[in-house]
């Protein structure tokens, strides 16, 4: 009976807050800052620098929408939120916004009550070994030993693979990435498996680069994402939109630098549909009218938020792969903005 | 007959055989009295050799100045021959002022925790060294060194500047007339180093404080007429009407009148040892008083008094302290109107007192329970009422026996400030190494980071003790 009380207190609090959160938008431009949860660091996604600066592929995300939202791509404020403490944080409202490289997973959008409105990066798990172990494919690393992060996705995907493809390997176990980076050169183990983003960037922080290899398997599937909270829909469509309006600028040529010059001179009625020169679809959102001009103006279209932070020529030097537009073979594909 | 011989002065006296005096016979005695003794030692030699001559390569190979981890690595290559290793702290220098402030501290205040950090020693030398005049001096000046150093170095506006020097030798000034009226500053600490750490308006922390002024003088006027308790009650009410309805709209008045303030500091921007620094002496300076208010609250022979002690004790320290930062941290704001989210930092600063305290009144209650009944017995024969038995008679000598329990926790808790890493606050640990990692110039750095900041905590805890020595030292009134 008592329990029944708690646990109706309970849901009748969160239903208040929940609530009383209904306007995520109207919140945040009363604020008139987002909040945005962030990775505590991770290399190339987001990480603020000795002086506080965060930059990274998820941090532009974040500024994008702030541009739309505000107008101003500096009016955000970053809340850093661990593995464990990330969905908690957008329930209970510390953030508006959850860009943290999290997978979308059926359970997550499910039982966690969140929303991934898009999927900024496809990624998927991979393995990295040393060259002298004269493996070239996943598939033979049968009896290996394999340094794994517990408590992960990836772990369980790895006992998958294994099992599925009927040889064996042995775990060994790591608390982060730079443990797993450590036991890995230690010779600790033979294989250090995570997300292929964070395999590439480890390998390019080796001392003995070229003795390495990423293997060509990808085991699973990583879609990785912005997450707002459950039943906002008008959040979500603001955010979703911000972020295709980004993909349809590097469609359609749009950049930071000269967005002015094409809104000028376009014929393209969908480019003035998304740059407001024509219409009222950013209002539509509730937004200003120039809203995702101004977020491609502040941060660029998704070619460049992805050339500038992770691709090749940066240190991590990720090729686009599944992340290159539609049109070129890619995963990323905008719906129509009309 | 035979000649007798008599000697007729002395023999010198012989010096002690070899293997009976100095180094010898100390390492006898000591190293190799047996042969379980002399395995021993030859053992251990030989691990420490082992280790030293492992680790001192790397050490002794150690790169201060490079761009990048990989620039580290090419120099000690290039000094030190293909397949040598080298420690890199070349991290510290990009580094050095998100580990010391947290990298989202805005530069140019900097000197603010500088100067907060040295002025909270010349506040805490009148409390451990009480009117001890030499001690005074000695610890006050070299405050102002480390200030005039340290505000040069963090390029402070000379106005502030030259303020806090002048208070400094003021301070100094008055430990050579009157030591005992040092302690004014003490209690005046806590507002100026929160202005200081936080900023904002002057008069946010000055309004404040006047709370407590609102409350003796409550408690002074009301105590002759319906006696003290009471009077002590009337006066928290009145401080706490002070501080809901007059507080606010008296600093606004005030700020506007004589606008005096600094840049306002949000505390999610702290971080490093100054984040650790802040919740540690919040912690220790609060968690005393409360935990000596539990511990006679646990002995006391009130039982609604005792029983609430007692679950709060066991509440609190049947719980890990993450899973009580856990909650403070995400589950409160369930409950809390989205609005109504005040600052993470101060939810945990409660957390990690209410913590502490409960540790310390456990501590402090087998101190009580080790005091000789005659004590208590003593202290009523002279007629002292409850307060004044405890104050004079029974809390000295029980903090007295304590002192090594009480420092022990202390310790603890300073050391478990690096648990708020669980709730996302950059502490220096895990939280700015972690950061330091990220950065792709040093990604891969691993040991250094971590023997840097274990170093600097080692030192604060280490002084700690040392002084917890120092005052059982002083403190020994027995003839054991």
């Amino acid at each position: 009976m008592e329990k029944s009380v708690f646990f109706g207190t309970l849901a009748a609090t969160a239903l208040v807050s929940g609530l009383a959160a209904a306007g995520t938008l109207d919140d945040v431009k009363a604020r008139g800052e987002l909040i945005c949860g962030s990775n505590t660091g991770l290399t190339g996604f987001g990480a603020p620098d000795a002086n506080g600066n965060w930059s990274g592929f998820d941090v532009d995300l974040c500024r994008a929408v702030a541009a739309a939202v505000l107008g101003d791509a500096n009016k955000v404020k970053f809340v850093p939120t661990t593995g464990e403490t990330r969905f908690t944080a957008l329930q209970s409202g510390e953030v508006d916004l959850l860009v943290r490289n999290s997978t979308w997973t059926a359970s997550r959008d499910s039982e966690l009550a969140l929303d991934f409105v898009a999927v900024n990066y496809y990624d998927g798990q991979g393995f990295m070994v040393k060259k002298d172990l004269g493996v070239s494919s996943a598939k033979e690393l049968d009896g290996a030993t394999v340094c794994i992060q517990t408590g992960t996705t990836t772990e369980l995907n790895l006992a998958d693979f294994f099992k599925e493809n009927n040889i064996s390997y042995q775990p060994v176990n790591v608390a982060d990435d730079s443990e797993a980076q450590r036991q890995y050169i230690a010779g600790a183990c033979d294989a250090f498996t995570t997300d292929a983003s964070g395999l590439a960037a480890t390998r390019a922080t080796l001392p003995d680069a070229e003795n390495h290899i990423i293997l060509p398997e990808i085991i699973s599937k990583e879609p990785l994402g912005p997450v707002v909270r459950h039943g906002d829909n008008n959040w979500g469509d603001v955010v979703r939109w911000t972020y295709y309006a980004l993909v349809i600028a590097e469609e359609k040529g749009i950049t930071q630098a000269n967005i002015e010059e094409v809104l000028a001179s376009t014929n393209d009625e969908e480019v003035k549909r998304l740059l407001g020169a024509s219409g009222d679809m950013a209002a539509k959102f509730g937004l200003d009218n120039a809203a995702f001009k101004n977020a491609i103006a502040a941060v660029g279209n998704y070619g460049e938020i992805f050339a500038r932070n992770i691709g090749e020529g940066t240190s991590i030097n990720l090729a686009r792969g599944l992340n290159a537009l539609w049109t070129q073979g890619g995963l990323q594909y905008a719906p129509p903005f009309r | 007959m035979a000649q007798g011989f008599t000697r007729t002065e002395m023999l010198p006296a012989m010096p002690p055989p070899v293997s009976e005096s100095g180094t010898l016979k100390w390492l006898r005695e000591n190293l190799f009295s047996g042969w379980l003794n002399s395995t021993l030692t030859a053992a251990a030699t030989l691990f420490i050799a082992f280790v030293a001559w492992n680790s001192f390569p790397w050490f002794w190979h150690s790169v201060w100045n490079a761009g990048s981890l990989n620039e580290c690595r090419q120099i000690v290559t290039a000094s030190a021959g293909e397949g040598a290793t080298g420690a890199c702290w070349a991290f510290l220098r990009p580094w050095w002022g998100a580990f010391i402030f947290g990298h989202q501290y805005p530069v140019d205040e900097r000197w603010r925790p500088v100067l907060a950090f040295g002025l909270l020693f010349a506040a805490l030398a009148p409390v451990l060294f009480a009117g001890q005049k030499r001690n005074l001096t000695i610890i006050l000046a070299v405050v102002a060194a480390f200030l005039v150093l340290t505000l040069y170095l963090a390029s402070a506006p000379s106005l502030a500047f030259a303020l806090a020097i002048l208070g400094v030798l003021a301070l100094l000034a008055l430990a050579q007339v009157q030591p005992g009226k040092l302690l004014w500053f003490t209690l005046a600490f806590p507002a100026l180093c929160f202005w200081l750490l936080w900023g904002g308006s002057i008069w946010t922390p000055i309004v404040a404080v006047a709370g407590f002024g609102v409350l003796y003088l409550v408690f002074r006027l009301a105590s002759p007429v319906i006696g003290l308790a009471p009077a002590a009650g009337a006066g928290f009410v009145a401080a706490v009407l002070w501080w809901m309805f007059v507080d606010a709209p008296v600093a606004d008045a005030l700020q506007s009148a004589i606008p005096i303030q600094l840049l306002w500091i949000a505390s999610d921007k702290f971080g490093g040892f100054l984040l650790s620094i802040v919740i540690g002496v919040t912690g220790i300076t609060f968690s005393l008083p409360l935990g000596i208010l539990l511990a006679l609250g646990r002995q006391s022979d009130m039982p609604i008094v005792k029983m609430l002690c007692v679950i709060f004790i066991e509440t609190i320290r049947g719980v890990p302290l993450i899973t009580l930062l856990f909650v403070a941290a995400f589950v409160l704001g369930f409950f809390l109107p989205p609005q109504a989210n005040f600052d993470l930092l101060l939810r945990v600063l409660i957390l990690v007192t209410f913590f502490a305290a409960a540790y310390l009144a456990e501590v402090l209650r087998g101190a009580l329970a080790a005091l000789p009944r005659g004590q208590y017995e003593a202290a009523d024969a002279l007629g002292l009422d409850y307060w004044r038995a405890q104050r004079l008679v029974i809390l000295p000598q029980a903090l007295k026996i304590s002192i090594p329990g009480i420092v022990s926790t202390f310790i603890g808790l300073f050391k478990d400030t690096t648990l708020v890493v669980i709730v996302a606050l950059y502490e220096p640990l895990k939280g700015i190494t972690h950061l330091v990692r990220q950065d792709i110039n040093w990604k891969g750095i691993y040991w250094e980071p971590y023997i840097f900041v274990g170093a600097i905590f080692f030192i604060f805890c280490f002084s700690m003790s040392r002084y917890s020595k120092y005052l059982e030292d002083k403190l020994k009134t027995d003839h054991r």
